[in-house]
This record gives C-alpha cells, sequence and structure tokens, in this order.
C-alpha cells in the first residue's frame, strides 16, 4: 500500500474537444481534510468522479487507498464514502429505511447496522425523527443523514462533492465539525467547495481554474506564499466607484470588492493607506475606514484567478 | 449476488408500495382496461336497424320480412313508404340495411317465376357491412330453399340438396368475438403497464442523483437492473391473475390449456415489456421523455403489429417482418394457444424463446447502457 490516501498524476479528462481537467497532480496524506477549490465547472466534480470510478481518465494516473483507479474500481467502490451536493437519498424512504438500504449495499451484516444506524441518527440529530419520510426533512438534517449513509461502512476515505451547498450557514458549520471529527478518528476527507470560509477548515487545499491547477498548500502557506503585499480593508460609500478610481492606479496590487468594502493591495502599508485616502478624497468619495487586514483565501484566490487569466492571454 | 440484490428489492418494493399511482397502474387499471375495452371492442353485428319498403304487401312479401325478425342479427325498426325516405335512414344511420320487396313479388313467386329482391346497406364501416351481407345472404338463402322444398312438395317430390353443409367451428364455436379478443387484449395491456412501470424507474434515479450514490458502491449495474425488474414481475404476474379472473368472470374466457406453461409464457412476456421499460429508462434524459417514449413504444406496435386485431398474415410483407419488434406477437400466439385451443408447449415453444431473447437483450442492454450512461 501506498503511505498515500490519495496520488493523482497528470490526471486528464476531455469530453469530446473540451479538456475538463487538464493534467492535475497531488497528492492526499492519510487523515487530511483536503479541500478542492474552484468556480463552477472548474473540473472539481469531474476529478472526483474520477477518482470514485465513476468516469474513466483519458490519461494519467491516480490511486486511491493504493489501488488505481482505472484497474481497480472495484476494490477502490467498497473503501471509499461518497456524498454529492444533491444529498442523495431516497426522499420518499424514512430515515431507518435509507440507512438500511445504503447499509444493504455495502454488505453490513445485522448487527454492524444496528450500531451504525444508532451513530448515524445520533450523529445527525435525528433521534424520533427514525420514521420521518426524507423528504420532510430540512436541508440540514437530510445533509447529515447523507454524509452518514455515504461513511456507515466506515471507508478509510471520503469524498465530498460541494456537501454544503443550499444549506443555512448553522448547519454548515455544524457539518465542518463533523468533518472535523471524521478526520481525527483517521479518516481522509477530500472536499470540494465554493465557499472559501470554508476552506480555512482543510489542512490542505488545491485550487483548479478551467481543469487546470492553478495552487496547492495549506491556507497559511498559500496566503504567505501568494499575497506579499499588504491588504488594506476599504469601507466608503460609493464602493463601486472607489473601485473605478483605484484600478487605474499602477501602486494597486490586486482589488476586489466585498459588499461594500474594498480590499486593496497595496506596496507599503503605509504609503499605501496615505495614497488611497488622498486618491478617493480627491474624488469625493470619503473613506470612513481603512484597516491593514489578514488575507483571506478569497483574496488568495481572486488574485491567483487573475494571474492565470493573465498568464492565458498571453 | 442476492445478497446485495436484496436492499434493492425491499427498496422498490417499498418505493412502489408509498406511491399509490403507480400501484394503481400496476395492479388494478390491467383489469380495469379489459373490463372497458372487452366490452367496446366488440366486433360481433347483432340487431342491425332494418328498413322495409314492401310494395307487394301479400303473403309471400310477408313471410320474408318474417324470416328478418326471427332472428337476433336484424331488427325491424322502419316501414318505409317511399324510395327517398330509404335514402334519408341509411344517410342518417338510422337503418343499417334496408329491403325493398318489388310489387308483384308473390305472384311472380306463385308462378314459379324468379322474383328479385333490393337489399341496401350502409358501407360506411367495411366490417358491419360484410357481416350484415353475410347475414341477409344466409336469411335470403335459407328463404329461397324452403319456397324450392314447398313447391317439389307440391308436385309430389322430395328436395334433393347433394351438399350437406354441417359447420362445426372449433375453440370458439359461438363465434364471440370477445374471446379472440380479450387473451390479446391480456397481452396488449400487460405489455402498456409493464413498459411504462419500469421505464420511469432508472430515469427517476438519474434525475434525483441516487443513481450516482448507487453506483459509487460494490453493486454492478447487473445487480441494480435484476434488483429493479424482478419487483415489477412480481406485480405483473399479480396483476395478470386479475386480468384473468375479469376475462373469466365478466367473458367466460376458460384457460383450456395448461396454468403453468400459460404463466411461463405470461413472465417471459412480462420480462420482455420491463426489459423494453428499463432500457427506456436508461436512454430517456428525462422523466416525461420516458413516459412518452414508453407510451408509444408498447401501443402502437401492440396495437398494430402484434395481430391483436389485425390479422399478421394479410400485412404487406414489409409490415409483417416489421411486427417482430412487438414482443406480444409472440405472446398472443401462447396466449391464444393455451387459453383458447388448449395447446401444449410443442405448439408455441418457439414463440417462448423468441420472447426470452427479446428479454435478455432488452435487459442486457440496459446493463451496459447503464454502465456508459452515468459517465
Amino acid at each position: 500500500m501506498s503511505p498515500s490516501a490519495i496520488e493523482v498524476k497528470n490526471l486528464t479528462k476531455r469530453f469530446g474537444s473540451f479538456t475538463a481537467v487538464d493534467h492535475i497532480s497531488f497528492t492526499v496524506e492519510r487523515g487530511d481534510v483536503f479541500g478542492f477549490l474552484g468556480a463552477n465547472g472548474a473540473g472539481k466534480s469531474t476529478t472526483i468522479r474520477m477518482l470514485c470510478g465513476l468516469l474513466e481518465s483519458s490519461e494519467g494516473t491516480a490511486s486511491v487507498g493504493g489501488y488505481d483507479i482505472n484497474s481497480e474500481s472495484e476494490r477502490i467502490k467498497q473503501n471509499i464514502g461518497y456524498m454529492s451536493q444533491k444529498f442523495s437519498l431516497y426522499e420518499d424512504l424514512t430515515v431507518q429505511e435509507n440507512i438500511r438500504f445504503f447499509g444493504g449495499v455495502y454488505g453490513l451484516g445485522n448487527d454492524e447496522l444496528q450500531k451504525r444506524m444508532s451513530w448515524v441518527i445520533e450523529m445527525a440529530g435525528l433521534k424520533g425523527r427514525e420514521k420521518s419520510l426524507t423528504k420532510e426533512l430540512a436541508g440540514g438534517w437530510k445533509q447529515r443523514l447523507a454524509l452518514g449513509c455515504a461513511v456507515l461502512h466506515k471507508p478509510k476515505i471520503v469524498f465530498l462533492d460541494e456537501p454544503t451547498g443550499g444549506v443555512d450557514p448553522i448547519s454548515r458549520r455544524n457539518f465542518w465539525e463533523l468533518i472535523g471529527q471524521l478526520s481525527q478518528e483517521g479518516v481522509t476527507v477530500l472536499v470540494t467547495t465554493h465557499f472559501l470560509d470554508e476552506a480555512e477548515y482543510c489542512n490542505n487545499i488545491i485550487f483548479i481554474n478551467a481543469g487546470k491547477l492553478i495552487a496547492n498548500g495549506s491556507p497559511k502557506t498559500l496566503k504567505s506564499r501568494h499575497i506579499t503585499f499588504p491588504i488594506m480593508e476599504v469601507e466608503c460609500t460609493k464602493a463601486v466607484e472607489a473601485m473605478e478610481v483605484l484600478q487605474t492606479q499602477p501602486w494597486v496590487q490586486e482589488l476586489s470588492i466585498f459588499g461594500t468594502n474594498l480590499h486593496v493591495g497595496v506596496n507599503e502599508e503605509l504609503s499605501g493607506r496615505k495614497q488611497i485616502i488622498n486618491i478617493l478624497s480627491g474624488r469625493n468619495i470619503p473613506v470612513k475606514r481603512i484597516d491593514k487586514i489578514m488575507p483571506s483565501l478569497e483574496d488568495v484566490f481572486l488574485h491567483l484567478l487573475e494571474n492565470d487569466a493573465r498568464e492565458r492571454r498571453n | 449476488m442476492f445478497r446485495r440484490i436484496r436492499p434493492i428489492l425491499t427498496k422498490e418494493f417499498r418505493q412502489i408500495r408509498r406511491d399509490k399511482r403507480s400501484l394503481g397502474v400496476l395492479l388494478v387499471l390491467p383489469a380495469f382496461l379489459i373490463f372497458l375495452i372487452g366490452y367496446a371492442l366488440n366486433f360481433d353485428v347483432k340487431h342491425a336497424p332494418l328498413a322495409v319498403f314492401d310494395q307487394d304487401k301479400k303473403q309471400a312479401s310477408r313471410e320474408l320480412i318474417q324470416a328478418f325478425i326471427n332472428n337476433e342479427y336484424f331488427s325491424y325498426r322502419h316501414t318505409v313508404g317511399q324510395d327517398r325516405e330509404i335514402a334519408t335512414l341509411l344517410g342518417e344511420g338510422k337503418a343499417l340495411i334496408a329491403i325493398v320487396i318489388p310489387p308483384g313479388f308473390s305472384r311472380e313467386l306463385l308462378a314459379g317465376r324468379d322474383a328479385s329482391v333490393q337489399v341496401l346497406v350502409d358501407g360506411s364501416n367495411a366490417n358491419t357491412a360484410t357481416a350484415v351481407l353475410g347475414y341477409t345472404s344466409a336469411v335470403l338463402q335459407s328463404f329461397s330453399s324452403k319456397l324450392t322444398m314447398r313447391t317439389m312438395q307440391r308436385v309430389g317430390r322430395e328436395l334433393y340438396l347433394p351438399l350437406d353443409f354441417r359447420p362445426k367451428v372449433w375453440y370458439n364455436p359461438e363465434l364471440v368475438s370477445a374471446k379472440f379478443l380479450v387473451p390479446g387484449l391480456i397481452g396488449f395491456i400487460l405489455m402498456i403497464s409493464g413498459v411504462v412501470s419500469t421505464s420511469l424507474s432508472v430515469v427517476k434515479e438519474n434525475e434525483r442523483g441516487t443513481m450516482e450514490q448507487i453506483m459509487v458502491s460494490p453493486l454492478s449495474t447487473r445487480q441494480v437492473i435484476i434488483g429493479k425488474t424482478i419487483p415489477y414481475l412480481i406485480i405483473g404476474l399479480l396483476g395478470s391473475v386479475l386480468v384473468l379472473l375479469v376475462g373469466f368472470f365478466l367473458f367466460d374466457i376458460v384457460i383450456r390449456g395448461n396454468l403453468f406453461w400459460l404463466y411461463v409464457g405470461i413472465g417471459l412476456f412480462l420480462l420482455a415489456a420491463l426489459g423494453q421499460g428499463v432500457l427506456i429508462s436508461t436512454i430517456a434524459q428525462t422523466q416525461q421523455v420516458a413516459f412518452i417514449l414508453s407510451v408509444f413504444s408498447s401501443l402502437l406496435p401492440t396495437f398494430l403489429l402484434s395481430g391483436f386485431v389485425f390479422p399478421i398474415r394479410s400485412m404487406p410483407i414489409i409490415l409483417q417482418i416489421l411486427s417482430n419488434v412487438a414482443p406480444a406477437k409472440f405472446f398472443l400466439i401462447v396466449v391464444r394457444s393455451v387459453i383458447l385451443k388448449g395447446a401444449g408447449p410443442g405448439a408455441f415453444w418457439d414463440q417462448l424463446v423468441f420472447l426470452a431473447i427479446f428479454a435478455l437483450l432488452t435487459l442486457g442492454i440496459s446493463i451496459l447502457r447503464l454502465r456508459k450512461r452515468i459517465e
């Protein structure tokens, strides 16, 4: 067995002339919570589907739990858990019946199934609702039940494809706590998301854009490696107008808008602060507040996307 | 193998049980349709409304009219006084047949000369017209021979008929069309309910995303397809029992042959129908498309090409070849042989083989398609 949980080398998937995943390589260590980030259509799901044996790769190799994805996909299926953004449960079955079904599919014996069933019900907070039809459950419960069904057979590796879509913030937070627990039990979790705040919970992250891997590392190293300049958060009344003004300034490294706030990457903190205030007040845009902030992953991601777009243009 | 299929079976049964509509479609609808169509589809012509223009009004003409009244095929509705009225009655459909007896009819006959009767039939429905003409000619024939007999007796001689026609109709002695149609109807209805019921099964799971969840599990596509087919097979078999009961109680359809072989036929036929449904399910992208495809692909070939109503023998050769796409064609031969003729497997084993091939092909292709489909 290879020491890493997942090893991907030059994995590529083409659909006709369209390359959905373009020579991606990365490694996921055992027990990692591995974040797989990218915009919609960047190739995240396609990669996961190849790793789960749902899709054959066009090129490259990968191993999951030591098994080759193309030649040993049947072995992989027994050893992984998979949950998609659809929370694929049978809506017309009850909570219990869903658990029994997936337990049966993975060949769990009766005793084991009973144990796992009470674990899932406990974990998902569904005590007393065992006999409710799944369609009557709210999003957060469905999501946790789906996770429970995906890990009934105690897989060592779990793939979660956009598991937090369409769920309220509190449920999202609870869900990440569950992922943390799984990881502490030694389970490797590969999770895709486009919520960048969620990526902060991951030990390791890869960014992909248009099928290509554009960055790889822990949240901390990604921030320090890619954001080498101070970022100022500027609160002002006319954010959009301010953005237009700042866009043309040569000393602005990076510029993005978050609601009514602007994140402005500058060369140096003190001079940058002055420059921003000067130019904005010169245009009659009063600055309410300006602070140096720790770059978020969102800043990193936007920076990387911009670089990537620039490179593609050249 | 079976240990992994069992959870699918349990799940499918639960889903069918909860979905009252599909349960109704599978179990009750077939029996109800037999009842409905069995009564509606009737080619027997009885009590054809008759109009008579009797210009003679003598004994012989009255006897002739009496001959028409004295059977269940005609019912005497109109006495006509003018030619024009006949056109109106036939035109408005108030009469299917009109008889015009010319003046001097009785006189000619008494004189031993030929007399003629004009018969006008509404030919707008060729089937009925043919039947009515047949009955009419039979009535006139027997009337003629009765007259001849009387004449001969009067001159003191016996009537000699060289051919004694004594027909004996087998399998359906009263020639009731229900006896011929209901067994066909069983095939027609089982086909439609079978195809429609499974056609939604895979698409529904594709749309919900549960199929993807199953495909990442260790279950094979073969296990999935088999697991999805068996519950519908069992329910289809139950539905067919209801259908046979309705056939027995309402249409006097007695199964003359071996029940075991009948059920071998029904089982294989259901598998073929379910296979066609599953196949559609693996091709169609949405439930709507699957539904439309399944209705058309089961209803049209089964109605037109299976020999249900229209005999295959009288079709152009191209249609005869094309008729092999309808599994009901093979099934109808089996079901008519067993139910009506009481024949054994020797008469239809080849049809069973065709049905089995059809089922294996459709289910086999479905398994391959499902594997492809997920990608």
